[in-house]
């Protein structure tokens, strides 16, 4: 029998609140992605001690190497806790980035409005994604793919049939630019972006009754359902949610590079529930934190970059982010068993 | 008990059939504040739509449902539920790796109102998540913030019942509460709804379990091939009348009399 201080009994607690803090983080969903990221923070910090990783722009370049990955991975992982996939995040993306770039160049409509309809329009895709999941009950999986598929081809075909070609120059007015766009040295403002955003996920997901019924839909539907919670409203949502934020860092990249480019943003499809995994997202739902999905792309950013850092080639890259990824499930679930064990 | 006061929940005559086949034929049954009505069949024998119709999953295809005497029509498990009429299942009960207090208000989250933001107080869910569990006897726990899968199926059961309670369930459904529990586990969970009882709230305990079901049942309804085939009150049936009845009755005595008959076969062999 373990020994814990209960509330009850002040004299004890003092003497054992810093073992009892680190328990309670031990049995938090982000627990194994902490300790992860220290670990690969202090493995390149060390094996780039030659260059200059540890310094502002190497700490910029991580830090916008995460964030973009980062605005999308926390969505997807809040609808990973819920139980349900996004495969066409991918092609949002790539999608928002070329309708962008099409819709302000070629038929001069206003940055601002072309981002609320990019906005919108990605938002009622990821609408459709959850209905036709709801209705049909099928896979999450199977009917993203399909989404995703669909929307890539749209955009490439689209952007072929107005303009001859996929990837489309812009150029933006400096407010929009500065908003989406702007940078801090090497810093780029997307870091903002991924800060406020995985804050206001942390919101929701600790400190709501909304937060309340994505864990209940992801951890048992039919717990969730007969205690009322509107699944089909949390699902659908959250789809929303996905969309919109690949749709986001589509309108990041399209002003950034000064261009819209419709095969933008395929890599995604896979690393940003990697992140989320790595973070302590339970793949079948029901368990996870937006903190860990934090550290998750905080350990994808610096190894992305600490690799290329260390003169290596950036194959290994792959290598390692595939290493971590078993590392951290297996990680992952020792401290969720240790989160379900007897106190 | 008071007899002219209608009674909490009645079902007249309820049928139910899915696609042709007939779930439940023309059942009747009620259930009085403070009463345990036990409700026994086998496996396919309709308890599952007889509770499917209670919570509101289900509409009966012909039949009344009244709830203290006026005739109701559940259209959803919302509408059950504000009727006073919660349904524990025995797997669905709770979420284990959620917290004891995000449990025990899911669907009902405390809210605390912050400028524009209601947000979910944690607190308070904590708080009275632990008190009403250490009401029924659940002192274990001691941290709101402990996953529910941290805990025994016992006391999950405790958790959810308690849950139900608190949100001002007259009539509880309990779906098997006792089926996947080892012998102490069960004792827990019957004394709990000996508990619920003395507060004056009337329960459907579900269950295949003929042990259970008297040490805590006042009345007793017995489902066979969707009709009750037997109806009565505490100290009406023996156990092994009961058990008889359950385990199918006219079969289960031909087959125990061509036991007894190679019993006697041997024992006369012995003798001899």
């Amino acid at each position: 029998m373990t020994e814990v201080s209960a509330s009850s009994e002040p004299w004890r607690k003092r003497g054992r609140a810093p073992t009892r803090r680190l328990r309670r983080l031990l049995r938090r969903p982000e627990a194994g992605a902490l300790f992860a990221a220290i670990a690969v923070y202090l493995f390149f910090a060390w094996a780039t001690r030659e260059t200059n990783f540890v310094s502002l722009n190497g700490t910029a370049a991580w830090l916008n190497s995460a964030a973009e990955l980062g605005i999308i991975s926390v969505a997807v992982g809040l609808l990973l806790i819920a139980g349900e996939f996004d495969l066409s995040i991918g092609s949002i993306l790539g999608a928002s980035s070329i309708a962008l770039a099409i819709g302000t160049r070629l038929f001069h409509i206003d940055i601002w409005i072309m981002v609320a309809l990019v906005l919108a329009g990605s938002a009622l895709i990821g609408f459709l994604n959850g209905l036709i999941v709801e209705r049909t009950r099928l896979p999450s999986f199977i009917v993203t793919l399909a989404t995703l598929l669909g929307v890539s081809g749209a955009g490439l075909g689209f952007s072929r049939l107005l303009t001859n070609t996929t990837t489309v120059s812009m150029t933006t007015p400096p407010l929009a630019q500065a908003v989406f766009a702007g940078r801090l040295g090497q810093a780029n403002i997307a870091i903002l972006w991924w800060i406020l955003i995985t804050a206001a996920a942390a919101l929701v997901l600790g400190k709501t009754a909304f937060g309340n019924w994505i864990y209940a839909t992801g951890g048992n539907l039919e717990a969730a359902r007969t205690s009322g919670v509107p699944t089909a409203r949390v699902k659908i949502a959250l789809f929303v949610a996905t969309a919109v934020a690949s749709s986001l860092v589509g309108v990041i990249q399209a002003i950034e590079f000064h261009s819209g480019n419709a095969s933008n943003g395929q890599g995604y499809v896979f690393q940003a529930p990697i992140v989320a995994v790595i973070g302590g997202v339970l793949l079948g739902g029901g368990y996870g934190s937006a903190a860990g999905i934090f550290l998750g792309c905080v350990i994808y950013g610096v190894i992305s970059v600490g690799v290329f850092y260390t003169g290596w080639n950036t194959d290994w890259i792959q290598l390692f982010l595939g290493g971590l990824l078993l590392a951290a499930v297996m990680a992952n679930s020792y401290f969720r068993h240790l989160a379900l064990s007897a106190r | 008990m008071l007899m002219d006061t209608p009674p909490l929940v009645e079902m007249r005559e309820i049928s139910k059939n899915f696609a042709g086949v007939q779930a439940l034929r023309e059942v009747s049954c009620s259930i009085r504040a403070g009463e345990i009505l036990a409700l026994l069949g086998d496996n396919g024998a309709g308890k599952s739509t007889l509770i499917k119709i209670l919570s509101g999953v289900h509409l009966p295809s012909s039949g009344e449902l009244l709830v203290e005497g006026q005739p109701v029509r559940f259209v959803s498990p919302r509408d059950a539920r504000a009727a006073g009429i919660a349904t524990v299942h025995q797997d669905l009960a709770t979420i284990p790796l959620m917290s004891v207090g995000r449990n025990f208000f899911l669907g009902a989250e405390p809210c605390k109102r912050f400028g524009p933001f209601k947000l979910f107080d944690s607190e308070f869910a904590n708080r009275v998540a632990l008190e009403q569990i250490r009401g029924f006897g659940i002192t274990r726990v001691r941290d709101g913030d402990q996953l529910v899968g941290t805990m025994s199926g016992g006391e999950r059961q405790v958790l959810a019942i308690a849950k139900a309670m608190y949100f001002g369930a007259k009539v509880l459904i309990l779906d098997e509460p006792t089926s996947a529990l080892g012998v102490k586990e069960a004792a827990k969970v019957l004394i709990l709804v000996k508990e619920a009882q003395k507060r004056g709230i009337g329960i459907v305990f579900i269950t295949h379990n003929v042990r259970h079901a008297m040490a805590v049942g006042n009345r007793f309804v017995v489902l066979i091939h969707g009709a009750v085939a037997d109806s009565f009150a505490r100290d009406e049936r023996t156990y092994s009348q009961l058990l008889n009845l359950m385990a199918g009755g006219e079969q289960m005595e031909a087959l125990e009399a061509q036991l007894a008959g190679i019993d006697n076969e041997m024992s006369s062999a012995h003798a001899a």
